[in-house]
């Protein structure tokens, strides 16, 4: 019984209905309850109210299924869409921003790395050029030392000489001195050097 | 018509409000058809006035309307898998008609669309209707592979075919009585519970008294029947979801 109803109901078109509805009712005419006792008996047995209440439901649930799938589950779907579209768009902007952030510390630190080196390269300069001084200022001072001591040395050289010099003066005038008074001998000045400095000798 | 008030079928009751007669046929707007049309103008105007903000970050209402949304959804994708999908308009239809329509049911006063067995038993045909449809539209003579499943011996091939092609058959009738009775079953129980504490209260000050046990009773029950109804909701869902699923994938 409920085969034939079931396909009979496929359809599901309005013109078919009545002749369903009929099919039900007949059921029940041929079944148990009284069927034509209107308002006696179980109501939700009663096929009185079976076309109408096909119809009816067929009516409203076919709106409500209009309205839904037209109007009400895009809105809903639209809805849920943009939302996933909004969360992924947000998702990839963080992404791209902690790429960018990533990207900023790369440079910070290659900036720190170049600066470093800059510094590193300057002091090495200064120690340079500082101990370049150094060296310059030694070696002038070398000099100047080596010159003073090349002037003291010529005065030490000359004072030698001349003192040698009255040396031999001296010596020269002890020599006349010693001949005359102790040897009584008169000796020439010419006689007295050549002996002084063969002595020297 | 003199009703006694504490009458548990009365509530199932149809009145005619307009009546309409075309040739020998009575459609008559009944107070049915007018939950019918509560139900359908009720669910749509909240569907449609929460989501009016289109909000990124949901309201309350946008939210239950997004769950149900969702949950229908998975709902017919776990069973259907994403196949099955093109239907999802219309098991959520079928979801929220029967959930709203149960849940009306439990205001006082208030028909219930699906405690008569003659909606319950249309909208199960629609869903198998609709499943066998589909099935020849999509598979052609293919689908009826559906009564054969795979890997079962020829020689109780037939008696498998049998009972499959009688257990198809009986879908119809067990997803519509299943709603029907639970819905039929719970209004009657309370509606009995209900009336005793009617028909004690006017035996004096001892029957209010002992009134108190069943209106304890009538209480444990409403909150029971709000179970139901959305449970018995979600089952029919589910299960068309499931026969469904044969539509879109016939081998099993």
């Amino acid at each position: 019984m409920f085969v034939t109803q079931a396909y009979a109901q496929d359809g599901g078109t309005t013109e078919q209905l009545p002749s369903e509805v009929h099919g039900v009712q007949e059921t029940h005419h041929e079944g148990s309850i009284p069927a034509s006792e209107h308002g006696a008996g179980f109501p939700p047995f009663d096929p009185e109210f079976y076309p109408s209440q096909i119809l009816w439901l067929a009516i409203t649930f076919g709106v409500f299924y209009w309205l839904l799938k037209t109007v009400i589950m895009p809105r809903i779907g639209g809805i849920l869409e943009n939302r996933r579209d909004r969360i992924a768009l947000d998702l990839e902007a963080a992404e791209r921003m902690r790429s960018d952030a990533d990207e900023a510390q790369a440079a910070y630190e290659q900036e720190l790395t170049a600066a470093r080196n800059r510094a590193h390269a300057i002091a090495t300069d200064a120690r340079e050029s500082a101990k370049a001084d150094a060296e310059k200022e030694r070696k002038r001072l070398d000099a100047e030392l080596n010159d003073k001591l090349d002037a003291a040395q010529a005065r030490i050289a000359e004072v030698k000489r001349g003192a040698l010099a009255e040396v031999d003066q001296i010596a020269r005038d002890v020599t006349d001195t010693i001949l005359r008074e102790v040897a009584s001998i008169e000796a020439s000045q010419d006689e007295i050097a050549s002996a002084v400095s063969q002595a020297d000798r | 018509m003199e009703h006694d008030p504490t009458d548990p079928i009365h509530q199932f009751q149809i009145n005619r409000i307009v009546p309409i007669q075309i040739g020998d046929w009575d459609f008559s707007f009944t107070n049915s058809a007018l939950f019918m049309v509560l139900t359908v103008a009720v669910t749509t105007a909240f569907l449609y006035y929460t989501t009016r903000g289109r909000g990124l970050v949901p309201s309350r209402g946008q939210s239950i309307t997004e769950l149900s949304y969702e949950f229908t959804a998975n709902m017919l994708r776990d069973a259907a898998g994403t196949a099955g999908m093109k239907f999802f308009p219309f098991v959520f239809s079928i979801f929220m008609f029967v959930l709203v329509a149960n849940l009306f049911g439990m205001v006082p006063f208030f028909f219930t669309v699906t405690s008569h067995l003659i909606v319950t038993f249309a909208l199960a045909l629609l869903v198998i209707g609709v499943v066998v449809g589909y099935g020849f539209y999509k598979h052609g003579l293919k689908w009826l592979m559906v009564f054969v499943p795979s890997g079962v011996p020829g020689y109780i091939l037939p008696l498998v075919v049998t009972i499959e092609i009688v257990s198809f058959l009986s879908r119809p009738v067990s997803l519509s009585v299943r709603l029907f009775a639970n819905m039929l079953a719970g209004h009657i129980t309370l509606k009995v519970f209900a009336g005793f504490v009617v028909s004690m209260s006017a035996l004096g000050t001892l029957g209010i008294i002992g009134s108190i046990l069943p209106l304890l009773m009538t209480i444990a029950l409403t909150a029971l029947e709000f179970l139901v109804a959305a449970l018995q909701a979600y089952v029919f869902a589910v299960l068309t979801c499931m026969y469904l699923n044969d539509a879109v994938h016939p081998h099993h």
